[in-house]
């Protein structure tokens, strides 16, 4: 082929911006095909699936409260990917996180701690990010300290998780009144979340959320320690002739992002679901990594790339219910969207050529 | 139960044979696109897309052989997807990869809902027969005779594997695209083909690892079967240190504690010496080994000096 890529010299930021739409309708166009071949009208079934996620009151409230625990994982996917850590056991760490908080702030045999509430409530969320936090912090070590593959570890970290939560919920953290029913102990009703807007399912985790966004995003910007991760993350060879200390920065940023996975885990029990159940995420781990990408690892991208993802997936289910198309295109699409998300970031940085001969 | 009717019991390392098949195809499908030099994250859901096309082609009526080698075409497909991408785009290779593996796998249960739109006991086909004849050769025909063809398939294919990579043009020119693309350049050879053509390759065996799933292990298509053998694959790899032998020894040992870890499971047995656990720390098992094994390879291992570096002509 006598054509090649040519880095510009500077990347537009208008082509930067563009290119989450760009990727979104590629993907929604190629999509089309896959509805067609279920034997569905494709204006139809886009038309369910955009009314399902955001045309109506109900809709868009499931559509946020789907979104809050992918912000989360999405937060701590850009963190980590930004000092090119790859962190995709976001999936594990929400778990153990769920688990924390309910170790923390759970009826166990009926009581809770004996503890005021709003230390009880803050003792919980500070277990969640813990948890988290500690258990990112095995990859990182084994990463800096032995040169193992995070994305490896992470991701076999992500299926231990799952059954040591399983065996807790068969063992010490079992529910006695579920009936057999693998369910953890109840999280004290005294430290769930209050509903954000009355009659729907939104709670105030949403805020918390947003709120971490918006902090991630000034310490990106305004603090040292977000220097220091751009820069690493950047590249980690010249921060260190720099001076910089690259393997903290690196543990630090892990941390981070395990203790923002964690969080997620926290404020889905607190917020909608009150138990830890194996059911309790359906993959919201993996999808915070499209969640990152989509929105250019930007704090402020993961908002507006969460409330889409999660749209995608609260439209599919209700779409589905009305037309013969699975809700798994939902999933479809939001993997081809990933894919084609990087392929429209290259293309911002980068243009095609024609080799001169 | 005793140790030592455990370990003589030829059901016991039918067992390990058979659960070390799919690890076997898969581990060597990552070795050949890592010493090419790209990371292919896509494996597990690679895996999955074989399991379904290779199920859903014999279901349709075409004989088994053909639904393996539909497998490994559906393994082609999202192999070249993964190379496009990672080669001539030189897109970051740990994300391309992971998003290969959700799209194949939501593609898979996609494409099994729309043909199968109200199923609730999955639909079965009859899956290669165990090769009982050759049960008569003595000490390894017990456990061989247990074994359906594609164990003998993949077995074939470790040798095969280090006979290419190791002895042929073809296979120096692939290792040397791994170690030192410019130098390759230099002599003429192409990167760009000989690492899609890795890639490519390498998905295929992956495909077919997931069609042992469905047309050997059982008999049918579920969701979440392959549940992290790709991811496993990848680390086995590391263990092998880049090597077709001893990426089948690392597919035998693993496979042989999850063997163990199933024996256990079922319950009545406990062996002498073993503490009664919950079931969930013998399943536990193989993923912590895994782990395990990347940690004690870490610092020996040989790594393809360009593994996850892309290659962009006149770029450095």
């Amino acid at each position: 082929m006598n054509v090649y890529l040519e880095r510009r010299t500077e990347a537009s930021r208008t082509a930067l911006l563009l290119a989450p739409l760009a990727a979104i309708g590629f993907t929604l166009l190629v999509c089309a095909l896959l509805v067609a071949w279920a034997g569905a009208p494709v204006g139809r079934t886009y038309a369910l699936l955009f009314d399902g996620a955001f045309g109506s009151r109900f809709a868009l409230s499931e559509t946020l409260l789907r979104a809050t625990p992918l912000m989360l994982t999405g937060l701590a996917c850009a963190v980590a990917f930004r000092a090119r850590f790859y962190n995709i056991g976001a999936e594990g760490q929400l778990y153990l996180g769920a688990l924390a908080a309910v170790a923390v702030g759970g009826l166990h045999d009926g009581v809770g701690l004996d503890l005021p509430i709003p230390v009880l409530f803050a003792g919980m969320m500070l277990a969640a990010a813990l948890a988290g936090a500690l258990f990112l912090l095995i990859p990182a070590l084994l990463k800096t300290r032995l040169g193992v593959d995070e994305v490896v570890t992470t991701l076999l970290g992500n299926f231990i998780v799952l059954l040591f939560v399983s065996m807790m919920l068969d063992g010490v953290m079992k529910d006695p009144t579920a009936m057999g029913w693998p369910q953890s102990v109840a999280l004290n009703p005294d430290l769930e979340f209050g509903k954000l807007i009355a009659k729907t399912r939104i709670h105030t985790g949403l805020l918390w959320a947003a709120g971490l966004a918006v902090g991630l995003w000034l310490m990106n910007r305004y603090s040292v320690f977000g220097l220091q991760m751009r820069a690493v993350g950047a590249n980690a060879h010249a921060s260190r002739f720099l001076g910089l200390p690259v393997t903290r920065v690196m543990l630090g940023t892990a941390m981070l992002s395990g203790a923002l996975a964690g969080l997620a885990g926290a404020i889905e029990v607190a917020g909608r679901t009150s138990y830890v159940t194996l059911d309790m995420s359906p993959g919201y781990g993996y999808t915070g990594v499209v969640v990152a990408m989509l929105a250019g690892l930007h704090p402020l991208g993961v908002v507006v790339a969460s409330v889409f993802v999660a749209g995608m997936l609260v439209g599919a289910d209700s779409m589905s219910r009305a037309i013969s198309v699975p809700n798994y295109i939902a999933d479809v699409i939001v993997a081809a969207s990933l894919l084609s998300m990087l392929v429209a970031t290259l293309f911002a940085q980068y243009r095609l050529r024609r080799k001169q001969v | 139960m005793e140790w030592i009717d455990l370990l003589s019991s030829a059901a016991f390392w039918v067992a390990v044979l058979r659960l070390a098949t799919p690890l076997i195809l898969g581990t060597l499908g990552v070795l050949l696109c890592e010493r090419a030099g790209v990371l292919n994250l896509g494996i597990e859901g690679i895996m999955a897309a074989g399991a379904f096309t290779g199920w859903l082609v014999v279901y349709l009526g075409a004989p088994l052989y053909v639904g393996v080698l539909a497998a490994a075409v559906a393994g082609m497909m999202f192999g070249l997807l993964h190379a496009v991408l990672t080669v001539p785009l030189g897109l970051s290779q740990h994300v391309s990869g992971l998003g290969v593996t959700l799209l194949a796998t939501s593609l898979s249960y996609f494409a099994y809902r729309v043909t199968f739109p109200s199923v609730n006991t999955p639909p079965t086909i009859t899956p290669f027969a165990e090769m009982s004849f050759l049960k008569g050769i003595p000490v390894i025909g017990p456990v061989l005779g247990g074994q359906t063809v594609m164990t003998l398939i993949a077995l074939i294919a470790v040798p095969v594997m280090a006979w290419i990579l190791n002895r042929t043009p073809l296979g120096l020119a692939i290792r040397m695209v791994g170690e030192d693309p410019a130098a390759a350049e230099g002599q003429g050879l192409s990167v760009t083909k000989l690492r899609m053509g890795a890639i490519i390759a390498g998905s295929a065996l992956m495909g077919v690892a997931g069609s042992f799933l469905t047309l050997a292990a059982f008999n049918a298509f579920f969701f979440n079967m392959v549940n992290g053998r790709g991811w496993v694959c990848v680390a086995l790899v590391v263990f092998a240190s880049w090597r077709p032998g001893k990426a089948l020894l690392g597919a035998l040992i693993f496979a042989f504690f999850d063997a163990l870890q199933l024996r256990l499971q079922q319950g009545s047995a406990s062996l002498p010496g073993l503490p009664e656990l919950p079931y969930q720390v013998y399943l536990m098992l193989p993923y912590l080994l895994s782990i395990l094994a990347l940690v004690i390879m870490a610092r020996r291992a040989a790594y393809p000096q360009a593994l996850m570096k892309p290659y962009r002509k006149g770029e450095r």
